[in-house]
């Protein structure tokens, strides 16, 4: 999955939480919650939805790292490589 | 029982608690006597303000630390009971400034910033009431609460302002003035290009004298208006007065054992009563030092700051416990949080699995306690030096009469004194920071009281060993995160739009927030349940109810179960959710479909 692919999956995520807001309109380096009006609830049922789309599994300690567009790109780019990872190993 | 009582025995050398007996501290307990630990104003006068902050600096102790803010860049400010001191006494230069009088409503609209800390005790030192909004309101309950409250001067921020009250301000007639507050930092010179009809925060602060004589406030004055939520209706304002004070003052020593070599930290904010009652006033009255993080939950961060800050009382909710529950202990070992003395919790019953898990985690058990808006202060908590039965809300505090009760057809009540039987929790009127009244509706307030009782509207059991176990709302109120979220006020905002003909709004049990508001929409013809409509729909109640209140989860139904007299019943909507019995169906005229 290329990093634009991740962005749709993610932005479509994002909508399913506050459909009210376009994210395309929402600057890479802006915290999300604050962006977008999203309560710590809201956050996490955001990262257990893309658990689930992605197939990759987020620990909680890292979901600061997912507050930014760009770096929960970054981390969700980095997660889905080595699951990939794991699946050519394997 | 599954989980084993926490048996209390003190570890050599530790401080003595400050409810060391709790038998013999019920019996001897008496309010006029605590009333002593207050210093009160000449000629009978009180007011919150001067216990909790100018009474400190007046017995030299001004240099103490009062607040020390952490910014969610992890900018700190410190701020001394004299610094304290004068900022207030500029804030109540300013609203002085602006003509308001004695009584009235000033609302703050912030983020854990140091100025909504300002804003509070220097309306209670101008003899104004202070009202505290959540920040993750959006316009509609903004407007509903300034609109019951008859708020005369709002503190906000440019961002809040420009996107929760711009839009309902012709709303509002009785706002005079708006105070925008430029950032986290106080002493930032105002931005350029306000808008329309907006005062600069900052400024008229720095032009402000630091010097107010400190209103002679009555004890039976009011103080505070804090508003919560009925199952039907509008939002309600409970009244608190200054006498309040000594319930926060002491409940803070009996339920949180702190005292003023305390560094606490209450992680609620402000915008709930429990960021009031414990974020500001308990700990400054007993001339602790306290600790505000702007930053919303975060786990690692949190324990930094526990560790950094060697807080010793902290005072939490089971939301943010059971988050940090699924991160699980072995973070927790990686601080040194030796200095951490007492863990307590509130909002809604913390399950017996998250109290035994902090004791394996902390090596020391949240304490859980019970309260409401409208008791202003801890009721019913367990304590220091009393065993812990996991799940259990504790025992009535020293000074407070509680009892099961039933309320019988005729109105009258009996209580029900067999163990574990369940019935309405209930309180013995009288308690210092019990509310006053609902601003302009006495009778809704009278229908909270019955033969020499306060009803609660929560059901619960007490055991043998008088023990008070949460069972759930006599009422369709939902407990999301902490906070009460009444069904209507929901409801009304989603019939707001165009395509719904009817709503019913349950709350839907959720392993983390206790609750989350579900709603359940019929269409009006012409329009199509839909995957889009659900959006539209779940947008539009966000935009006008904010984060804290919307829905998160929304189901379309072709009718909905109501009663004879057309009465939407949740209860049944929330049964068939849950798979549990309908129960009675008497009164079903029309069933869902």
């Amino acid at each position: 999955m290329n990093r634009d692919e991740l962005k749709r999956v993610l932005l479509e995520e994002i909508a399913n939480v506050a459909p009210e807001v376009d994210p395309a309109t929402v600057p890479e380096d802006a915290d999300l919650r604050e962006a977008l009006d999203i309560d710590s609830i809201s956050f996490l049922n955001l990262v257990i939805a893309l658990n689930g789309r992605l197939g990759v599994n987020v620990p909680e300690l890292d979901y600061p790292k997912l507050r930014e567009l760009r770096g929960a790109l970054d981390y969700l780019a980095a997660a889905v490589a080595r699951r990939s990872d794991t699946f050519g190993l394997a | 029982m599954p989980f084993a009582t926490i048996r209390k025995t003190a570890p050599a050398g530790a401080p003595p608690a400050r409810l060391p007996d709790y038998a013999a501290a019920c019996r001897d307990f008496d309010w006029q006597r605590a009333r002593a630990q207050l210093d009160g104003l000449p000629g009978g006068a009180l007011n919150i303000a001067h216990e909790a902050v100018d009474r400190h600096v007046a017995a030299g102790r001004g240099g103490k630390l009062a607040l020390r803010w952490i910014g969610k860049d992890e900018r700190v400010r410190d701020i001394s009971y004299a610094e304290l001191a004068a900022l207030t006494g500029r804030f109540a230069n300013v609203l002085a400034g602006l003509g308001v009088q004695r009584g009235e409503r000033v609302f703050s609209l912030l983020g854990r910033v140091p100025a909504l800390y300002v804003a509070a005790l220097g309306t209670l030192k101008a003899g104004a009431v202070f009202s505290p909004l959540f920040s993750a309101f959006g316009p509609e309950p903004v407007q509903a609460r300034m609109g019951i409250g008859e708020g005369r001067v709002l503190v906000t921020t440019e961002a809040f302002y420009r996107r929760k009250v711009a839009p309902i301000r012709d709303r509002l007639p009785r706002l005079a003035h708006v105070l925008l507050v430029g950032g986290a930092n106080l002493d930032a010179v105002g931005a350029g290009g306000l808008p329309a009809d907006c005062l600069d925060f900052d400024a008229a602060m720095q032009a402000a004298s630091p010097r107010f004589p400190t209103a002679a406030t009555a004890p039976e004055e009011m103080a505070l208006l804090h508003f919560t939520s009925g199952t039907t209706g509008k939002p309600k304002g409970a009244i608190h007065v200054h006498e309040a004070v000594l319930a926060h003052h002491v409940t803070g020593q009996y339920a949180l054992d702190l005292g003023p070599e305390d560094i606490f930290w209450c992680t609620a904010d402000p915008g709930w009563v429990t960021g009031t009652s414990y974020g500001i006033i308990a700990p400054l009255t007993n001339g602790a030092s306290m600790i505000v993080d702007e930053a919303e939950f975060d786990a690692e961060r949190w324990y930094r700051i526990l560790e950094r800050e060697r807080v010793s009382v902290w005072y939490t909710a089971p939301t943010a416990i059971r988050m940090l529950m699924k991160i699980g202990a072995g973070i927790v070992r990686g601080f040194d949080l030796s200095r951490l003395r007492f863990m307590a919790s509130v909002g809604e019953p913390l399950n017996p699995e998250a109290v035994a898990w902090s004791a394996d985690a902390f090596g020391k058990p949240f304490h859980d306690n019970w309260w409401q808006t409208e008791t202003g202060g801890i009721m019913i908590a367990n304590y220091a030096t009393m065993d812990i039965k996991p799940g259990s809300m504790g025992r009535p505090l020293p000074g407070i009469e509680a009892g099961i009760v039933a309320r019988g057809v005729d109105g009258r009540i009996a209580e029900i004194t067999a163990p574990m039987a369940m019935g309405e929790l209930a309180l013995r009127p009288g308690w210092p920071s019990m509310f006053r009244g609902y601003l302009n509706e006495p009778e809704r307030y009278a229908k909270c009281f019955a033969d020499g009782w306060y009803l609660t509207g929560d059901l619960a059991m007490r055991d043998g060993d008088g023990y008070y176990w949460f069972v759930g709302r006599a009422d369709d109120v939902i407990k999301s995160a902490g906070h009460l979220i009444g069904p209507f006020e929901v409801e009304s905002a989603l019939m707001e739009h165009k395509a719904v003909a009817e709503v019913g709004v349950i709350g839907k049990p959720d392993p983390t927030a206790g609750e989350a508001v579900k709603a359940f929409v019929v269409l009006k013809a012409g329009h199509e349940p839909s995957e889009a409509m659900r959006k539209e729909l779940l947008g539009h109640a966000r935009q006008r109810l904010g984060p804290a209140i919307a829905p998160r989860e929304i189901d379309f139904r072709a009718n909905l179960p109501k009663t004879r007299s057309g009465k939407i019943m949740r209860r049944l909507l929330k049964a068939r959710e849950l798979g549990l019995p309908e129960g009675d169906l008497s009164t079903l005229e029309s069933d869902e479909r």
